[in-house]
Order: C-alpha cells, then structure tokens, then sequence
C-alpha cells in the first residue's frame, strides 16, 4: 500500500511537472489558432528556438541562468513579432492548406538552420545550483529542477489568467475570440491584438521549451517530432481557451507519465487512443466554443 | 381532408432559452403558393432548417405528404421531394453551371453512386440540365463556373439546381435577397411560372414580391406564427401592421 | 451574348461530356516514364521509387484534391501495406504480386475503419483525428518490435521474382518496370473514378458540403468510400517500395511522410490529376541532387521554396501553367 501510494505520489509530480511544460509551451498556440483560425503547426519552433537560445547565451556567451533564459525569451519573441508581420499575416482567413503547407515550410527551414548551427545531438543544459539536486518534503525527496518547474508554471497559469480575466488586453483577446467580426466593429484594432497575441504565445513556448529541454530534448528535429503531442493539448482543450490546454496538458502529462511507469510497452498508444476518444465525444475539445 | 404537401404539428426549438419555434402548426397545400414573412430574428430561416432536417426540433412533428418525416436525415426527405434554396448562393463555386445542375439530376436519379462509368456518358442527364438552363435563360454561361456569373444570375441558378431534384414541395429562401433590383425580374418571372404540382413557400422581406406571388401568406413573430390567410386580409390586419411600423409598409 | 446563345446545343455540351477522353497529352508522362528507362539507366532505382510515391500522391489527390479531406496522417495506409507487403516476404511468402493484393486489403481496411470513425468530424479536428490514427499505427509498429523490427526497421525480407521469372535486380530495372506497371493501372483506376459521376460528387462535397446534403447526396458513405479506396492505393504503394527496398523501417508511417507527400502535391498543384506527377518527379529528383551535395541544406532549402510556392505560386505548377494559358489567351 505504500509502494501504492509511492508510487501516485511519483507519477503526480513528474506528470505535473511534464503538463507545465507541455502547458507552458501550447496555450499560445491555442489562442492564436482560436484567435486567428490560423493552423500554426510551426509552433513548436518558438519552444524549440528558446531551448537553442538558452544553451547558446549559456553556453557561449557565459551569462547566468536566469539572464540566459529571459534573453531567449525576448530574441524569440522578436522574432516571431517579425515572422507574423511578414509572412503569417498574408495567410489569415486563407486557405487550411495554405496555411498548413507554410507553416510545414517554416518547419523544415528550422530542421535545417538547426542541424546547421548546433548539429544533431541534443542540447545539454545546466540549470543552476540554486535549483538542482533533491529537496526534502516531509518524507521524500523531489527533484528540485521538477519542483521549480511546477512552481513556475503554477505562478504563469495563474498570471495568465488573471490577465485574462482582469486586464483590457485580456478582454479585447476574449472578445475577438469570440466574434471577430464584432470586435472590429466595436474599435478592438485586431492586428494589432493578433501581433501581442502571436508574441506572447512564442515567448511562452520559448519559456516552456527552455525550461522543458528535461523532458523534450532540444534537437533539430524538435518542432516535428513533437508537433503531435502539442496539437492533442490544443485539440482536447479546446481552441481559444487558456483553461482548456490546462486541463488537457494534465491529462495527457499525467496520463503519459502513469504509462511510461506502468506499462512502458503500450507506451504513447494509450494517449492517442485517448485522444481520438475524446475528440469523438467532444470535437471542439473540452472547453471549446459551440 | 386532402393531404397536405407539408405540415408541421407543434414544432419547437430553443436555443437554450431561446425559443426560435414555438409550438409552429403549420400548413402547405398540394400545389400551394404560399409566403412566410415576418421581422428579422422572426425564426423564418430556423422554421426551414428544421423542416429540411438541417437542425433538430426539441418537440413536435414534421409529415411530407402524410409521411412522418421528424427523424429522416436531410437527404431522404430531399429524396421525397423536399427541397430547399438558400438565402444566400449555396452553389458549387468553381463547377460550371451545368456540372452545378447535372450533380443535383444526378443524385436525384441515383447515378451518383456510379464509380467506373465516365459522368460524360449519362447524356440524358447532361440533356436535362441544360434543358433546365434554357428555361431559366441561363443557358448561354452552362460551362462557365458559377461564381463567374452575375450575382442576380446565381440566384436563378440556386433555383435550377433545386429544380433539378424535382421537388413537390420547394421553400425559396429569400430567392431575391442581395440582387440588384435589375436582376429580379427574371427571379420573379422564374418563381411565377412555376409548375402548378410543385407547391412552395417563399420566404421574403419584399411585399411586392409577396403580393405578387403568393395566395396565402403565414406571419411568423418570434418562433410563433401570429395570423394567417389571405394576401388582402394580412395587409388589412392590425396586429401585422404593428409588427411591421417602422418596417415597411404593405402596399 | 447572341453568339453564345446560337451554339447549337449538341455541339456545346458534346465537350463537356467527352471530358473523360484521353488527350494527346496524357501520354507524355508515359513517354517520359520511357524514355527514362533508356536514357537514365543509372538512375532506375530512384525512378522505381518516384513511380511508386507519384501512386502515394494520386491517392491522397483523391481525397484532397477532389473530395476537400485535409489530411496529415496518409502515411498510416503507405506504412501499413509496406508493412504487410514486408512481414509477408520477411515470413516465408515473397510473392510480390500477390503481396500487393494483401497490402491493398489490410490498408483499405484500416482506411476503412479509421474513416468510418473520424469522418464524421472536419476541419482541425480532422486534421488532428488523422494524425492521431497515423501516430497510433507508428506506436504499435515501434513496440511490437517482434513482429516489425522496431526502430530497427524489418529484416530479412526476401521478395520473389515477378511471375516466377523477373528476378529484381541490383540495377533497379525489373523495379521500375513492376513500379510503372502498378502505377499505371493505378491511374487508370484513379482516373476513371474522378471521371465518373462518383467522381463528381467529391468536388460536389469540396465545393459545398451544405449543399451537397441539400440535393439530397449520402456525403458520408461517399468520402468513406473515396477514403478506402484512397488508402488501399497508398497501401500498393508502400508495399511497392517495401518490395523493391527489400526494407521497411518506422519512417514509413512517420508524420514526415504524410507531411512530404502532401508538399509533393501541392507543388504539384492539388485536384488535378497531374500534380501528382509533376509534383513527386520535381521534388524527389531535388531531393535526390540534395542529399549529394549536403543532406542538411534540403530540409531548409525546401522549406523555403514551400513558402515560396504558397505566397507566389497558388495552386502548384499546373496552377501557374492555368494562369499562363489564360494570360496567353487574353487578346493585348
């Protein structure tokens, strides 16, 4: 009964700690594609490209954890502020299949430019000592780098939300999600709101991507291979939901890690079976619009 | 009691709390020339939605010629000659007009099912649909694809393709909504000389058109029907004349 | 227009009927099939394997192109009748035609099945559906290491001569022969279904779904069946490459399969038929000169000329060919 309750206690952390980041890294792509009905499957690049970020500022520039991280942050969301004004921003209303093969496009440039630059291998990183080793809670040890990923993503969630609910943007993002049309009619300048959304989501995939190297290891084929696992947080969420990712990030983290412990053989099978399920119960996802 | 084409019996649907059909008994004669009108957000569109099966009733029944057809999907009441136009062009866009036609006759005479026999060979098909473009007048653009045409023109030919499925009952939906008042004409000629075994229900805002068309007009406020009867008596009658102040006046 | 008016009947819907006859035109990929044979005898092997990919992207042009299935899981068919068409010859039964027959089967069924469920939704939700399908077969095919190899790929495969008496050799030609010949027979099945009234209901479903439910049209039997039929072609084609490989491996079933096949088309240019060809032959042929000169540089230099293709060539080269003929034709 103990090894029971052991064992729950392993897979709520370490699932917890695995939704952060797979939260951390697709509620921005659930809000743009809400927001913009864009199919943005190029996402996973942002997350990719602060993971590069950090172990490079690290790495060759020598700066501190925490000055590495925010740097990345920012070069990302730079340049996803330019990416959208050049080349997203011809796609909106367009066509599912243009936006698809764009967007595989980008994709592929950043296999390239990745292999080029860093090679094959799978970034290293070192977070600092403040935040390794173990921590000692009541009985039991807990990695402390998992520990601070959860308390980041707890503080981001909850910020996020609360900007959500309380702040101007945060209304004006709710509003065109809801009707677009209506929201440009009543003064809301989409473009605009589309540019800050877009940067915002990127520079949260940045952080998740970063943060996250633990879990999805940055390598050049990174926005592909896990381009499946970020489109089931969002399809199950929900489009244009900030609660929805969460709920489902939680499921499919906590579900994933329960199975990688339990029966390592069935592995991700159970996930996607899962997922399929719930899309045929709920096609809009779990908190999508009607 | 002769049957009626169509008929509803206490049709309803909310909307969470939006009622946008209550309790509708309503019904359509055997070669019928019958209006629906009513203000905007009256539930006009929803009443054929519902009728057509493109939305589920909460309570009531729906029979097409005597025939309870509350739980047919869409396409098997469409089979039994219930047809529909929309209120906006619902044509196939980069088709020409005579593949818009021919997929409708097609699909009516069961040949769209065929996987190996070249869609060419079904000449009698083709022949039909352009006989159905001549007598509309649309028969020069046939090949052209339909969202080429003027838009006047592809309201006639939202008309064709569900004609060409050979209705006994056809609910027009707005036919001469959006067109640029040259371009009626021919949408009311069309509408006028409509077979007498084909009965329909015009759905219009314009009373002209209304009065023009139609011998029994329904008034539908709010999901419920208010008065019904004939044009002269609607015009006359006060509560419809309320509903519409600020609106349009009948002529 | 009076002109117009006069066309006597007959003479103006005699086109439109005889759109299905064959046009001197479309002998020239034959021809060119040909023609490679003899002039490019180096090169067979990869010829054997475009012919057998051009089949991948008529079945997903199918279902694309003319019924409007926006879809990034097709591998899950390709892998499934290359998988089969491989356990089968790694198992004791090489014989290779009647290995495709089984792959057809085993790929329609799953294109079957899996249509029969997520058909039913669209959009994004689709799209994801088709992608869940593809990466559940990937997962199995990974675990059940037993029977696929793993990520090691299946071994070991030993695939018979053709008939009895076409041995596949070493220089690709009995390949790309067997290639051809399937692809051939595949295309005819493809065109005849795109001809056919059936046919014609998909760009009826692509073009207007709501209205196809309107004239009364049985829309999800036709794209499930479209979807089958489309998935037993990609699973001929798998089982094609798997026999001329001799070699099966995960990638098969790979989200990067379903992604290059669907890039393939749309450079190509979608729900024509043709792009399939053109599209396939240009970017394998690409690829191919690529991956000599420096393997990395294909990944960012295609994904480039994907965005290129989408900002300023809509529609795929037989889309820029259409805008040139019609430029063409405009009196100056």
């Amino acid at each position: 009964m103990g090894d029971l309750l052991s064992a729950a206690i392993s897979i709520a952390f370490h699932g917890l700690a695995l939704a952060m980041v797979l939260y951390l890294i697709s509620v921005g792509l659930s809000v743009t594609m809400g927001l913009m009905g864009f199919v943005n499957l190029a996402h996973g690049a942002f997350a990719m490209a602060g993971g590069y970020g950090l172990t490079t500022l690290m790495g060759r520039l020598h700066l501190p954890f925490g000055l590495a991280l925010i740097g990345a942050i920012v070069i990302v969301v730079l340049a996803s502020f330019v990416l959208e004004r050049l080349l997203y921003r011809r796609l909106y209303g367009g066509d599912e299949l243009d936006q698809v093969l764009m967007t595989m496009g980008l994709i592929f440039m950043t296999v390239g430019a990745a292999t080029y630059f860093w090679g094959p291998v799978a970034q290293p990183i070192h977070p600092p000592d403040l935040i390794s080793g173990q921590i000692h809670l009541g009985s039991r040890d807990f990695p402390a780098y998992r520990s601070f990923l959860i308390l980041c993503g707890v503080v981001l969630v909850t910020g996020l939300w609360l900007g959500l609910e309380r702040t101007r943007f945060g209304a004006q993002v709710r509003a065109a999600v809801d009707n677009l049309r209506m929201a440009q009619s009543i003064g809301i300048n989409t473009s605009r709101l589309f540019a800050l959304t877009f940067a915002l989501g990127s520079g949260l995939a940045a952080l998740g991507g970063a943060l996250g190297a633990d879990f999805l290891p940055i390598v050049p084929g990174y926005a592909l291979g896990n381009l499946v696992y970020f489109l089931i947080v969002v399809a199950v969420g929900g489009l244009g939901s900030i609660r929805g990712p969460f709920v489902a990030a939680l499921l499919i983290g906590t579900a994933d890690t329960a199975f990688k412990y339990i029966a390592p053989e069935l592995g991700a099978f159970f996930i996607y079976a899962l997922t399929m399920a719930i899309l045929l119960w709920r096609p809009r996802g779990l908190f999508g619009h009607a | 009691m002769t049957q009626a084409g169509l008929e509803t019996q206490g049709l309803c649907k909310s909307f969470g709390a939006l009622p946008v059909a209550s309790d509708i008994n309503f019904r359509l004669e055997s070669g019928a020339r019958h209006a629906l009108i009513g203000p905007n957000g009256a539930g006009k569109t929803s009443f054929v939605n519902l009728v057509t099966g493109m939305l589920k009733p909460s309570a009531g029944r729906i029979l097409l010629s005597g025939e309870d057809i509350t739980h047919l999907p869409q396409a098997a009441r469409v089979k039994r000659g219930l047809v529909r136009t929309f209120q906006i062009s619902a044509l196939f866009r980069r088709l020409s007009l005579i593949e818009n036609v021919t997929l409708a006759i097609s699909e009516r005479e069961g040949a769209a099912g065929d996987l190996i026999r070249p869609a060419g060979r079904y000449r009698k098909l083709i022949e039909e649909g352009y006989a159905l473009l001549e007598a509309l007048g649309l028969a020069a653009d046939a090949l052209r694809p339909v969202n080429e045409l003027a838009y006047g023109r592809q309201r006639l030919a939202d008309i064709a393709v569900s004609l060409g499925l050979k209705p006994k009952v056809l609910l027009l939906d707005e036919p001469a909504a959006g067109v640029p008042s040259g371009e009626t004409g021919a949408i009311i000629d069309m509408i006028e000389r409509l077979p007498a075994d084909i009965a329909f229900l015009i759905i219009e805002h314009d009373m002209e058109l209304v009065f023009r068309l139609a011998n029994r007009i329904t008034v539908l406020v709010q999901g419920s029907i208010l008065v019904e009867g004939a044009p002269q008596d609607i015009a006359a009658d006060a509560q419809v004349r309320q509903v519409y102040l600020g609106e349009r006046r009948p002529r | 227009m009076a002109a117009a008016d006069q066309l006597a009947p007959p003479a103006m819907l005699d086109g439109f009927a005889r759109r299905h006859r064959l046009r001197a035109f479309e002998a020239l990929p034959w021809l060119m099939a040909l023609a490679a044979y003899f002039v490019f005898p180096d090169y067979l092997a990869l010829g054997a394997q475009i012919l057998a990919t051009i089949l991948f992207a008529l079945s997903l042009d199918l279902v694309l192109g003319y019924a409007g299935i926006v879809t990034l899981g097709h591998a899950a068919f390709f892998g499934t009748g290359a998988y089969t068409a491989g356990i089968l010859a790694a198992n004791g039964w090489g014989e290779p035609i009647s290995g495709l027959v089984v792959a057809a089967a085993a790929a329609g069924a799953v294109g079957f099945l899996s249509g029969a469920i997520i058909l039913r939704t669209t959009g994004l939700t689709l799209l994801m559906q088709t992608l869940v399908v593809a990466a559940m077969l990937l997962e199995l095919a990974n675990k059940a290491t037993r029977i696929t190899g793993g990520a090691d790929g299946l071994q070991g495969m030993d695939v018979w001569p053709i008939f009895g008496a076409f041995r596949f050799d070493l220089f690709g030609r009995t390949a790309y022969i067997y290639c051809a010949a399937v692809l051939m027979i595949g295309w005819l099945l493809v065109r005849s279904i795109v001809y056919s009234p059936f046919g014609r209901s998909l760009t009826g479903i692509r073009e207007n779904v709501v209205r196809m439910h309107a004239v009364g049209s049985p829309v999800r039997r036709r794209k499930l069946v479209a979807y089958t039929i489309s998935a037993a072609l990609a699973g001929i084609s798998g089982a094609l490459i798997a026999q001329t490989a001799q070699f099966v491996g995960l990638g098969a079933l790979g989200l990067e399969r379903s992604g290059t096949v669907l890039i393939m088309l749309i450079i190509g240019g979608v729900g024509q038929l043709y792009g399939a060809f053109i599209g396939v032959t240009l970017y394998m042929i690409a690829q191919d000169r690529f991956s000599t000169i420096d393997p990395v540089y294909w990944y960012f230099w295609i994904g480039l000329f994907m965005i290129f293709v989408v900002i300023f060539a809509r529609g795929g080269v037989l889309g820029l060919i259409e805008r040139a003929r019609r430029q063409m034709r405009r009196p100056s």
